[in-house]
């Protein structure tokens, strides 16, 4: 039937242009999903894998006495890495990311739990909440933040005037400052995965859970937090991720006090132009993020629903 | 019976937060071993009388007694009563088997007897060999009797039950219905169920309570509250009732007449306390009524109608017969015989007698 449609109705009408190649490409599925997948796959193409073979291919090069790259290949850029110097920025910014990892978590969870058990109209309010500091610079904010912590701040001067303390507390240009704008800063990619995860979980089971004689500690540990997991692990890996590399927030709140690996890279090309060894160390960076991350999913996601 | 009641409600109410009135002023005491059903429609407050004996919500005002000690704000997981969900709730990240033994692992029972109680709470609900499946692999009935075994295995003094058939089609309803009468004899638990299925109710309980709009309208057993409802709500919510509206006429022992818009009198069941004069309601089910052709006429309780509709269901057929101009009956006669070879007994616009037992005839007040 439709077959012999074709044959009639095809002669009789030839086809503009335009409908023609629109047929083609309905034809073609081959042309459709390249169609549909190409603008992205560009993007990504010209936009990341390629700076980052480039990136990759200057670690291995060496540094001229003018700070230009020579092409004289070698692994002295990687071997150079493990020197305590490094190796301590190294371990000082994964413990800070996981500190503040930790601390959005222990924030994060009561808020989004909350947030995902009021009224949906407060709900709304809550979620606008979360969202307003996106409405300002981050570096606006990470000043402001500056100004809160100063010795002569907001937060020393009331302190003094309520006779708490006589001399300032320095609390700028410390770790504790570091920590605090991260997590001011990461806290929202917290609360969102959380909120998702919570959101979706169905509460009956708590009540299940306790008729089958659980506290409120072992409801917790026992049903909520494992079948809220998947928002722990989001939330974890996308405020742990932007923090281990971070360089604007150390930078600023860490007064060169607090050198994160991120400042160590902004160094190496910015000051010291040693685009190769910077280029070697943003190659760790990524490594050791990427395996800490398939740790975390193996260990926190396994045991997903 | 003399010992004490299992669960006991006194006097019970609650209105929630925007001031409604959801349970209003409930007195119940459910025996042990019973199987216990609250029955009524959506919203009467059924489900609410249960989370407050499982202890999900607090009475506002009266007194909730479980093995004759007051419950107060005792939380559910301090009680010795387990829930069986409507929706199941069973646990999406554990196993069949760590499901069921979740109750026992709370209580920290030693491993090897967990092991032990498993297995036989799985034999008992059929699901041997299901130990490792995920709930979601699972068909709906297999489910059901996974959230059975996992408040089974706690061995409570009484199980609450909020419509755990809802969920399943008409036929595997029907298998659980039996399954689950037959598993409540066999561990001699206390089982209150709530459901909305009035079949469902007089099918598998020992005693019902029939509630509307917060209150207890009706406590009894299955054939108490479908031979002798004492509302009009009841009369009209479980089985079919036809509601003459009269007044009382004669008052004869046993027996009294109602005549229906002052023309049509009828036998109905003496009740105490009625006059003669009295605005009456006479409940009648349809399949109570007999049907016969005029000409048969006795002396007592006959009366004559014209059939208006004829409706074959296959089991029974249904007949709506005239009496006066604003009364009506509907009339249910099994099709003992064959409807094809015995042809059309009675049919449209045929006038016809009705009689009926009056014992079987309730007279409601209005």
């Amino acid at each position: 039937m439709a077959l012999a449609e074709r044959v009639e109705t095809q002669p009789e009408r030839p086809a503009s242009l335009a409908a023609r190649v629109v047929d083609w490409i309905r034809r073609r599925s081959g042309v459709k999903l390249s169609l549909v997948l190409g603008p992205g796959a560009f993007w990504l193409v010209v936009f990341f894998l390629i700076p980052l073979g480039v990136v990759l291919a200057y670690s291995f090069a060496s540094r001229g006495a003018y700070g230009q790259v020579i092409w004289r290949l070698t692994l002295e850029n990687y071997t150079r890495f493990f020197d305590w110097l490094y190796i301590r920025v190294f371990l000082v910014s994964v413990w800070i990311a996981l500190l503040t990892t930790v601390i959005c978590l222990v924030i994060g969870y009561p808020f989004a739990f909350v947030m995902a058990r009021v009224p949906r109209r407060w709900r709304n309010a809550l979620l606008v909440l979360v969202m307003v500091p996106f409405w300002t610079n981050f570096l606006v904010r990470t000043y402001a933040i500056m100004l809160l912590l100063r010795n002569e701040g907001l937060i020393n001067s009331a302190l003094r005037w309520l006779g708490i303390i006589e001399q300032p507390v320095t609390m700028l240009f410390t770790t504790f400052a570091v920590v605090l704008g991260l997590v001011y800063g990461y806290l929202p990619f917290m609360i969102l995965p959380l909120y998702a995860s919570i959101e979706k979980f169905d509460f009956t089971l708590v009540e299940a859970a306790q008729d089958l004689g659980a506290n409120t500690w072992q409801v917790f540990t026992r049903v909520m937090l494992p079948l809220t997991m998947p928002g722990v692990v989001a939330g974890s890996i996308l405020v742990f991720i932007p923090s281990v590399g971070a360089f604007v927030t150390p930078d600023l709140l860490g007064g060169g006090k607090v050198v994160m690996i991120g400042n160590l890279i902004q160094q190496q090309f910015l000051t010291v132009r040693h685009w190769p060894f910077g280029s070697a160390v943003s190659f760790v960076l990524m490594a050791v993020v990427l395996i800490s991350t398939m740790a975390y999913f193996r260990v926190g996601g396994e045991r997903r629903v | 019976m003399g010992r004490t009641a299992d669960v006991e409600l006194r006097n019970v109410s609650k209105v929630f937060d925007n001031s409604v009135v959801a349970v209003d002023d409930v007195s119940l005491e459910i025996e042990p071993g019973e199987f216990f059903s609250l029955l009524g429609p959506s919203g009467c407050g059924k489900t609410t009388t249960l989370r407050m004996i499982a202890g999900f919500e607090m009475p506002t005002s009266g007194e909730i007694y479980i093995e004759g000690r007051p419950m107060g704000e005792t939380p559910p997981f301090r009680r010795n009563v387990n829930t069986v969900f409507q929706n199941y709730a069973l646990f999406p990240h554990m196993t069949v088997a760590e499901n069921v033994a979740f109750g026992l692992r709370m209580k920290r029972v030693p491993r090897d007897e967990i092991a032990r109680r498993v297995r036989e709470a799985l034999q008992l609900v059929r699901l041997a060999g299901f130990e490792d499946r995920y709930p979601r692999q699972l068909s709906g009935g297999q489910q059901q009797r996974v959230a059975l075994a996992r408040a089974l295995i706690n061995r409570p003094r009484v199980l609450l039950l909020d419509e755990p058939l809802g969920a399943l089609d008409l036929k595997l309803r029907k298998e659980m219905q039996l399954e689950l009468k037959h598993l409540q004899m066999t561990v001699g638990i206390t089982f209150i169920y709530v459901t909305h299925d009035q079949e469902e109710a007089l099918t598998m309980s020992d005693r019902i309570a029939v509630m509307n709009a917060g209150r207890v309208l009706q406590v009894g057993t299955p054939l108490e509250i479908y031979e002798r409802p004492s509302s009009r709500f009841v009369a009209d919510f479980i089985g079919e009732s036809n509601f003459l509206e009269g007044r009382v006429t004669g008052l004869n022992g046993q027996q009294v007449t109602v005549v229906i818009d002052d023309r049509v009198p009828v036998p109905a069941r003496a009740q105490d306390g009625l006059a003669v004069g009295e605005q009456v309601t006479v409940a009648i089910r349809p399949e109570k009524i007999r049907l016969r052709p005029p000409g048969m006429e006795r002396t007592d309780g006959c009366v004559r109608g014209r059939v208006e509709e004829v409706v074959y269901i296959g089991t029974d057929t249904y007949y709506l017969v005239r009496l006066t101009e604003r009364c009506t009956v509907r009339v249910r006669v099994q099709n003992s015989q064959n409807r094809l070879d015995s042809g059309e007994a009675v049919g449209e616009g045929a006038e016809v007698l009705l009689s009926w037992v009056p014992e079987t005839a309730m007279v409601l007040k209005a």
